[in-house]
């Protein structure tokens, strides 16, 4: 389990990494906490010629405020997402998946914006960057491009990154007034990849009617999945007992899981209609925050 | 004896802190990898991937030739060391297939090493691997019990018949016409799952040869050194005193596979040997799944037999034991065997071992070693019994268990070395008494009612094992009186983290008579004690112990006797206090250790010695015991099932445990506690997987759930002491009890849990998907599916 050879680069600017990346483009990799890309190299599964650590570029590491939201950059470590007070409050349901992500001392190394780059269709922060609609920041020598989440993730370990490209961070918009989030998983053993999670947040008005929503499966697909038919059905709708039901229903039918060893398909389905339902329930039980749009949008 | 019996004791039974402890907590500890060797190469190991192949060939030469390589062999290049490993415990029907450190013709196993690159480094090492050319003839596999003895099944290996290994039938009294006339009879088919050891530290292995003095000194991480110089001395047909072979005093686990020996034990030393320069090789995580033996998957057909008031009348239990490719020692399924009749009086016994072969890594004892398995057919079945007579499962154990007034209490098997199966000691009804006081079984039973009322599915079960332990033949403990005036104990046993430099100086202390800031323990050095066994089947108390008592207690007659000499007094009136052995009644008389070292070990080159000065302050106890001790315990455990994703929650967990005296109450409580957290893992977790053409699918931690802290719910701990009278310290073992009953009542709770609907368990590990497989299982009686 020692990796096999590669050459070193640790660019001081983000215009010099983009210059390695585009020189071995295909034969290099990305490094920032290493917790998903060091075990694939010491088990010779990824064997780049090029290593480019992106740990000593400028400014990357603390979340920015922005106009609609918050910008995570690429080298904000996952345990200083979980424990950042600005973070949590204004999205709950990151905070709520990060302590479900492996253990502590791996999320003082990992970062949130490697864990996207890494793709993995049972981590649980692709899932809730999908259901928080984020759009990501690419770099390359061409320039600058934003993708949102959905279309960033395109299989399992696979995204729209081309060879040459650098996540730079993510953007996160504020939730609107009157949004519930939650989260649940279900995994093995506490910091297991999940056997399924589902991410869900729903907008209510004053009578209760769910006026937006979005609910995403983790560890039931090649990717992140959009249980869009869940949502439809609850667009509209009050959450009552026989909504959470049909929405339970839906989102079992419109997972995709395989099995392995661990699970059969059949419960990994069953699980998401456990989960979205308890997801559902947590957000009908919760009394909506009413946050005056003006005060996020003019922080 | 006597003096040592009319001495009271001082240390022994007291809390010690472990003298280990500073050392291992504050990273100074010194592992088999920290060893400095200067100029040391390293080596890697090129595996099987497929489970059953010919090696048609092996090209090594691009491999040797890259820079950084010092040499590759493969096993026809090592002819001399080309011999069997012969298995640790045969038995005369075992029809055994010679393992070979490095096989030229055949592979039998994924992982099976075939050839061997030594290099400047791991790195390089590992480089080469990839160069070095195999081409395999891939032959079909069988990867279960079920594929090895079915009809027709691929022959593992060549020239048999079929796959069997040994097949072993124990009987008491007349089981089959017992069982024909009982009232009662249920069976039931258990498939057992247990998983790896999963130490810490993989195995290891380093060697030096000495060309001036033609020894052979070789770094092992195993738990037995002297077994693994004996095993050497074979295979490289050496006189035993050329190889030394020492553990290093920090080992990270054992559990069991470490006890075992390797082919690549053999590999390294020897060719260390042929390049006259250090050699190490440390196994990666990743070969230790796939390489390291592991206990792997029982299947029990058992039936049980009883009358109408709970008496057992009969118990047959036929259980196959997957041996692996080949057979490294018989230890486990024979000690399944004999663990089966457990804390009960059973007139009528038929207890039959089928083992056979399969393509997998060879499987050995993992703490536990065999008894988890014979405890869940066992204690499943009498839950099934007192349900089918609706009884409470605890009244029916009483009803049956051995009574305290019966030991010695012969079982009516035989032991697996030949001599009756007898229980020494224990008081099973008083442990089932204080194990359910401290549970609060009648209370459990009514939250457990009126959580049912509520629609939750909670579920209580018991379980209760006997562990023979403190097994023979022996083990040593030498003193010797060093010139500083100090003492040092040496046992030849090797501890893995068990506390050794604590416990026995603690014991020596009181043999001793002395303080135990002037006595130091060292361990597992072939080059310091000439014969031993090892660390394994939670014996070194009940052997190492005993023998350091006894030769402490000669030790001291031997220092009283020199100070008489010395101080012209009689030896009735010395004491010991600190450094010095004083006259009784006048302090002022008296000499110190350093003296009486000075007088009898390093002494005058020529000149005589004095009159009743002792020539060379050292003794050396074999201790054998007559038989095994047995241990024994009895848990409790309430759960909580969530019948949506099958979770088990452990509500409560009570451990009753009697390991006979105590001599470190703190390192007892956390050998059980270390025990309990395997055994959740072989309950719930642990499962190591390999497909059907015998491709192991669990060869990470990602893949294969080894429990961590968050997965060990907090336990309760109940201590009774029933001293052993096989031995002086009266002690049993203590290192595997609490791992051993909780695949079974963790299986019990849980199917309590689901008795409503009549859900049933056969099959451990216990996971989730498997809970709500059992509750949506067609046949339950018309309350439909449960899910869905």
């Amino acid at each position: 389990m020692k990796p096999g050879r590669f050459t070193y680069h640790a660019p001081r600017t983000v215009a010099d990494a983009l210059a390695v990346l585009g020189e071995h483009a295909g034969d290099a990799k990305v490094l920032a906490g290493g917790q998903s890309l060091m075990p694939l190299l010491n088990f010779r599964v990824s064997e780049p010629g090029h290593l480019v650590d992106i740990n000593r570029l400028p400014d990357l590491s603390e979340p920015v405020r922005t106009a609609t939201g918050w910008h995570v950059p690429a080298l904000v470590r996952q345990r200083a997402v979980e424990r950042s007070a600005a973070l949590s409050g204004a999205f709950p349901l990151l905070e709520a998946a990060l302590h479900e992500v492996a253990h502590p001392q791996i999320r003082n190394r990992g970062t949130l914006c490697g864990s996207l780059a890494h793709a993995d269709a049972a981590a649980e922060l692709p899932t809730v960057v999908t259901a928080l609609d984020g759009r990501l920041r690419i770099a390359s020598p061409r320039g600058e491009r934003t993708v949102a989440a959905e279309d960033f993730f395109v299989f399992h370990l696979t995204t729209a990154l081309a060879d040459d490209e650098l996540l730079l961070g993510v953007d996160l918009d504020d939730l609107p007034a009157g949004t519930t989030t939650s989260f649940h998983e279900f995994a093995g053993r506490r910091g297991d990849f999940a056997l399924a999670a589902v991410a869900g947040q729903a907008t209510r008005d004053a009578t209760g009617v769910v006026t937006r929503c979005r609910l995403v499966a983790a560890g039931v697909g090649s990717t992140p999945l959009r249980l869009r038919a869940a949502e439809e059905g609850l667009l509209g709708a009050r959450l009552d007992d026989s909504a959470l039901a049909a929405a339970a229903r839906a989102a079992a039918h419109e997972a995709r899981p395989t099995g392995d060893v661990h699970a059969s398909a059949g419960y990994r389905r069953d699980l998401v209609a456990t989960l979205t339902r308890r997801v559902l329930a947590d957000i009908a039980a919760a009394v909506p925050t009413s946050v005056p749009t003006e005060e996020l949008t003019h922080a | 004896m006597t003096s040592t019996e009319t001495r009271p004791s001082t240390m022994i039974g007291r809390s010690v802190l472990r003298r280990e402890d500073r050392r291992l907590l504050t990273g100074a500890a010194t592992y088999l990898d920290d060893l400095e060797l200067p100029g040391c190469y390293e080596a890697a190991f090129v595996r099987s991937p497929h489970a059953a192949a010919r090696i048609v060939s092996i090209d090594t030469s691009a491999a040797a030739a890259m820079p950084g390589v010092i040499g590759v062999w493969t096993g026809a290049d090592l002819p001399e060391i080309a011999k069997g490993i012969p298995p640790k415990v045969v038995h005369p029907q075992l029809r055994d297939v010679p393992r070979m450190p490095l096989p030229a013709d055949f592979v039998k196993f994924v992982g099976e090493p075939v050839a061997v690159v030594v290099a400047t480094s791991r790195y390089v090492a590992e480089d080469a691997l990839d160069l070095v050319e195999v081409e395999y003839d891939v032959l079909p596999a069988v990867s279960s019990t079920g594929a090895a003895l079915a009809d027709g099944a691929p022959l593992i290996h060549e020239g048999a018949d079929d796959n069997v290994a040994v097949h072993v039938v124990q009987t008491a009294g007349d089981p089959a016409a017992a069982m024909a006339a009982a009232p009662h009879r249920l069976r039931e088919r258990f498939s057992v799952t247990r998983g790896g050891g999963h130490s810490m530290e993989t195995r290891g292995v380093a060697a030096r040869f000495d060309p001036t003095t033609e020894q052979l000194v070789v770094w092992d991480t195993t738990q037995s050194p002297h077994y693994v110089r004996n095993t050497l001395a074979h295979l490289y047909d050496m006189p035993e005193d050329g190889i030394r072979v020492v553990a290093p005093p920090d080992v990270g686990g054992g559990f069991g596979p470490k006890a075992q020996f390797y082919g690549e034990e053999a590999v390294i030393p020897w060719v260390a040997r042929l390049l006259r320069n250090p050699v190490k090789w440390i196994e990666d995580r990743r070969e230790n799944f796939v390489a390291t033996m592991m206990e792997r998957t029982q299947v029990h057909d058992v039936e049980i037999g009883f009358d109408d008031d709970g008496h057992i009348l009969a118990i047959r239990n036929v259980f196959e034991h997957d041996q692996g490719a080949y057979c490294a020692g018989l230890q486990v399924p024979m000690i399944t065997l004999s663990t089966l009749p457990g804390q009960y009086r059973i007139p009528n016994i038929h207890t039959e071992l089928i083992a056979c072969y399969t393509n997998m890594v060879p499987t050995s004892s993992v703490r536990g070693a065999g008894r988890p398995q014979a405890v869940v057919a066992m204690e499943r079945m009498v839950d099934r019994a007192a349900e089918h007579l609706g009884m409470d499962p605890v009244e029916f154990r009483r009803r049956n268990l051995v009574q305290a007034d019966e030991f010695p209490y012969r079982v009516g098997l035989t032991f697996r070395d030949g001599s009756p199966l007898t229980y020494d000691s224990g008081n099973f009804p008083l442990l089932m008494d204080e194990t359910l006081a401290a549970f609060d079984y009648s209370g459990e039973r009514e939250r457990q009612t009126a959580a049912r009322a509520e629609g939750r599915l909670v579920g209580i079960g018991v379980a209760a094992y006997v562990e023979g332990c403190g097994l023979g033949p022996y083990e040593g403990s030498r003193y010797r009186l060093l010139n500083d005036g100090t003492i040092l104990v040496t046992l030849a046993a090797a501890p893995q983290g068990q506390g050794y430099e604590t416990v026995y100086a603690q014991i020596a202390a009181d043999a001793l008579g002395m303080d135990m800031d002037l006595i130091r323990v060292t361990t597992g050095d072939t080059g310091r004690i000439p014969f031993g066994q090892g660390t394994f089947a939670s014996r070194n108390t009940a052997t190492a112990g005993p023998a350091t008592l006894q030769a402490g207690d000669e030790m001291r007659g031997k220092i009283l006797q020199v100070a008489e000499a010395m101080l012209k007094t009689s030896a009735a009136s010395l004491e010991i206090h600190g450094d010095r052995v004083s006259v009784a009644d006048d302090p002022s008389r008296s000499v110190t250790l350093r003296e009486i070292a000075g007088a009898a070990n390093v002494g005058k080159h020529g000149i005589t010695l004095a009159p009743g000065i002792l020539p060379g302050l050292e003794t050396t106890v074999y201790f054998a015991p007559e038989r095994a001790a047995y241990a024994s315990g009895t848990h409790a455990v309430a759960v909580e099932i969530d019948p949506e994703t099958g979770a088990i929650d452990v509500l409560r967990y009570v451990i009753g445990h009697d390991c006979g005296n105590v001599m470190n109450p703190m390192l007892v409580d956390g050998q059980v506690l270390g025990g309990f957290a395997h055994g959740i893992g072989n309950a719930m977790y642990e499962e190591p997987f390999y497909d059907e053409t015998g491709q192991p699918q669990s060869t990470s931690y990602l893949d294969y759930s080894l429990p961590s802290s968050m997965e060990v719910p907090p336990v309760e701990l109940v201590h009774i002491h029933t001293p052993s009278p096989l031995n002086p310290l009266g002690a049993k073992g203590a290192g595997e009890g609490g791992t051993i009953p909780v695949p079974a009542a963790i299986a019990n709770a849980v199917e309590d849990a689901l008795r409503p609907f009549g859900a049933r368990i056969t099959s451990l590990p216990i996971t989730p998907p498997k809970i709500v497989d059992a509750l949506s299982t067609d046949d339950l009686d018309g309350t439909g599916p449960w899910h869905g």
